[in-house]
């Protein structure tokens, strides 16, 4: 701390000791990196705890009839499924890890702009998570509603459903003030030559999610505090019993949960978008299009909730117009894989596990952004709506694009992070392997759709059996690679160390730095003087 | 820079600009808050048009158009403690923001009074009269309470910080070289006031 000088007597963020030592120097720490840490072992316990149920759920559909659970368990089940993997996981997600740990350091800032701001995020996320699991062990039974808690069902069973509520309420506010705080550290913390084009895409990615953050949650927290007001109070809003309009819940409820959903993919897009130029040793094609069309997703996204009620009942001039948009919101998220496809066009890529798992996620995406266009589109959504299809659909884009940037901006950023090196060829089995059992668990979904079977029943007839048989035995598989792809993890970080600064020869401010970055990331601010791509 | 520790790194750097865009974006977030309540107000009024206008009638236009005319005066006198605070005279700044906090209780007092006159007559939210109401005055109801509730607890929060400027004020941490927590807080004051200007006719004004 007293040299200045030598860069490697600069204690780095996971050696650092400040006033408490052990667990209280990290859970009492604003240091933007360790935040990022406390997300990212606190999200993968909540993964696996999601990964473990969706285990079980697919278990249960292995054949027609009650295989270990009935049907209450079940609802149970793939409610608490879906709140932990929708708000514990994929929507805090690439941006509250990835985000905290490495936007300051590619915009050559010391921290975030409200760093103990950024660790209350992290303790009202914990909170939140307490009060959703809370739900689960008192009261009346967890909650059996799906995570759309959607009225007037939510109203009137007699299960927790309160608690839950409350939970999601307090997550929402977490992801605000994480989305605030990086909008903020975008506007002030640039470094000096970083004007906005020349800021790293990943944190454009970030800066259009901040905007929904601030823009949506809001919305949905005032409808979670309504259903709270009508369930506890017993006034009325949305039960039609007392001249409520459940429409008008589900309308609330997507008009922050379907922009939620370009909250989990556009850090994810903007993660894929730091990996692919640097394997690709090329300067990203087009950087300006991919900086607009981020913000376009962001703000086109925000106009598209109706296609989530096709058949809930609107007029029919609401239909197509939601239908119009929802397509127009496809074009720029095909115009950002046009761009990642381009930027490999005459490069000398570099195969490595990281750029294995873009082009993974790049193939799954595309999937599932083309099976959105099926459910965008009315004829065909009517036929599809509430049955596997779907599921099938938003587990290729939440999953397999989330959940896929996730571990390959994991792979990428590791060494960075850690200073250790994995095993490059049981990652990139793990991969594999994982890759196998995703395709093999949701790709019979989108059959079993197309043939009728719908979603959230434990049970079904026995024309859909050998499909299930297949995705149960997929789900199987991937738990398998995921299993190879932790363990090779966790065995890396316990390793020894290797001074290892640069892997993968990139080029964005994070590789200029020692690893593991110092506690000020910077011994001095560096002066940006060219774009992000350099090569 | 070179000079400090580590311990402090996080708290050293001091950006009032950018304390300031964080409560405007934070504010945003407040109106989509209300936003989706004003949502909910319209649709349902659009589809009760008759029984709001009868139900508003239950409400005194005398009792709100005196809190707002309190909470527009409170406006101004935070407006004056931050041009106050800006011209180092600490003494005015200080009674700009004691009166300020004083007509925050006097608003808060009247609501007592004017909720406490509804629960006399039996209506408050899960009454048995509550209840018995027909949709439209349920939901207009439902609708006076939970929105006048949820600003009531905003000016609490507005006071709160209103109340920790002033304590600062006192002890010297806001001054005339550092006052964006002075202006922060009147921000979020101006903002609470505003909710209710748009609270005020939409329950009281129905035409």
């Amino acid at each position: 701390m007293t040299d200045f000088n030598n860069s490697h007597k600069e204690p780095n963020y996971l050696e650092y000791r400040g006033k408490y030592k052990g667990i209280l120097g990290w859970i009492t720490s604003t240091d933007h990196k360790r935040i990022g840490l406390l997300y990212f072992y606190s999200m993968m316990f909540f993964f696996l705890a999601g990964v473990v149920m969706g285990l079980l759920m697919k278990y249960e559909l292995i054949s027609p009839g009650e295989q270990i659970m009935g049907a209450q368990t079940y609802n149970g089940l793939f409610t608490l499924h879906g709140l932990t993997m929708i708000f514990l996981f994929v929507i805090p997600g690439v941006a509250a890890v990835f985000g905290n740990f490495f936007l300051p350091i590619l915009i050559g800032a010391k921290d975030v702009s409200f760093p103990r701001l950024n660790l209350m995020s992290w303790y009202l996320y914990i909170i939140g998570a307490i009060v959703v699991l809370i739900s689960q062990f008192i009261g009346d039974g967890p909650p059996d509603t799906g995570w759309t808690f959607y009225a007037p069902y939510s109203l009137k069973t007699n299960t927790n459903v309160v608690a839950a509520v409350t939970g999601a309420f307090i997550l929402g506010f977490s992801s605000i003030l994480t989305g605030l705080n990086f909008i903020v550290t975008m506007h002030r913390l640039r470094a000096p030559g970083m004007g906005w084009l020349r800021m790293p895409l990943f944190g454009w990615a970030l800066y259009g999610t901040g905007w929904i953050q601030l823009l949506a949650t809001p919305v949905v927290g005032i409808t979670f505090l309504m259903v709270i007001a009508e369930r506890l109070l017993g006034i009325g809003f949305f039960d039609p019993a007392i001249g409520g309009d459940p429409i008008l819940y589900q309308h609330l409820f997507w008009i922050y949960s379907h922009p939620a959903v370009y909250i989990m993919i556009l850090p994810a897009m903007g993660a894929i978008t730091e990996i692919i130029p640097t394997f690709a040793r090329k300067t990203i094609f087009g950087y300006t299009a991919i900086v607009i069309s981020s913000m376009a997703i962001a703000f086109v996204g925000y106009f598209v909730w109706g296609h989530h009620m096709f058949t809930s009942g609107m007029s029919s001039t609401s239909r197509w117009v939601f239908s119009l948009l929802t397509f127009l919101v496809a074009i720029p998220s095909a115009i950002k894989v046009f761009n990642w496809t381009a930027t490999l066009y005459k490069s000398s890529i570099n195969l490595q596990t990281p750029f294995y798992w873009a082009i993974a996620f790049v193939f799954v995406f595309m999937i599932g952004g083309f099976s959105g266009l099926v459910l965008g589109s009315l004829a065909t959504d009517i036929h599809v709506h509430d049955t596997a299809f779907v599921v099938a659909h938003f587990h290729y884009i939440v999953f397999g694009g989330t959940g896929f940037a996730f571990f390959g901006a994991l792979h990428y950023w590791f060494p960075k992070m850690f200073a250790k090196v994995y095993n490059f060829k049981v990652a990139n089995i793990g991969l594999i392997v994982f890759f196998i059992g995703f395709n093999m668990l949701y790709f019979p979904m989108f059959y079993l759709g197309l043939m009728g079977m719908p979603r959230r029943y434990y049970d079904y007839l026995p024309m859909f059996h050998s499909a299930n048989i297949l995705s149960t035995v997929g789900s199987w598989i991937m738990a398998t690679g995921l299993l190879i792809i932790i363990i090779n993890l966790i065995r890396a970080r316990k390793g020894s160390g290797k001074e290892i600064d640069d892997p993968w020869d990139g080029k964005t401010l994070e590789w200029t730095i020692p690893s593991p970055p110092i506690v000020e990331n910077f011994e001095q601010i560096p002066e940006v003087k060219h774009g992000p791509y350099e090569y | 820079m070179e000079t400090m520790t580590h311990q402090h790194h996080a708290d050293a750097h001091r950006d009032d600009t950018a304390s300031k865009i964080g409560m405007w974006l934070f504010i945003f977030t407040e109106i989509l808050l209300f936003g989706g309540l004003f949502i909910v107000y319209s649709v349902y009024r659009h589809m009760n048009p008759v029984a709001f206008h009868l139900a508003h009638e239950e409400l005194s236009i005398t009792m709100g158009f005196i809190n707002t005319i309190i909470l527009l005066v409170s406006s101004a006198t935070v407006a004056i403690s931050i041009s106050a605070i800006q011209k180092n005279d600490r003494k005015l700044t200080l009674l700009m923001l004691g009166i300020t906090l004083l007509l925050a209780l006097t608003f808060l007092v009247n609501k007592y009074f004017e909720w406490g006159g509804k629960f006399e007559h039996g209506m408050y939210p899960g009454s048995e009269l509550m209840k018995n109401l027909s949709n439209g005055d349920m939901l207009f109801f439902s609708l006076y309470f939970f929105m006048t509730g949820l600003h009531g607890v905003h000016i609490i929060v507005g006071m709160v910080l209103l109340g920790i400027t002033l304590y600062k004020v006192k002890t010297g941490a806001v001054n005339s070289g550092r006052y964006a927590l002075l202006e922060n807080s009147g921000l979020y004051w101006h903002l609470v006031d505003l909710i209710w200007i748009f609270l005020f006719p939409l329950f009281y004004l129905i035409h």
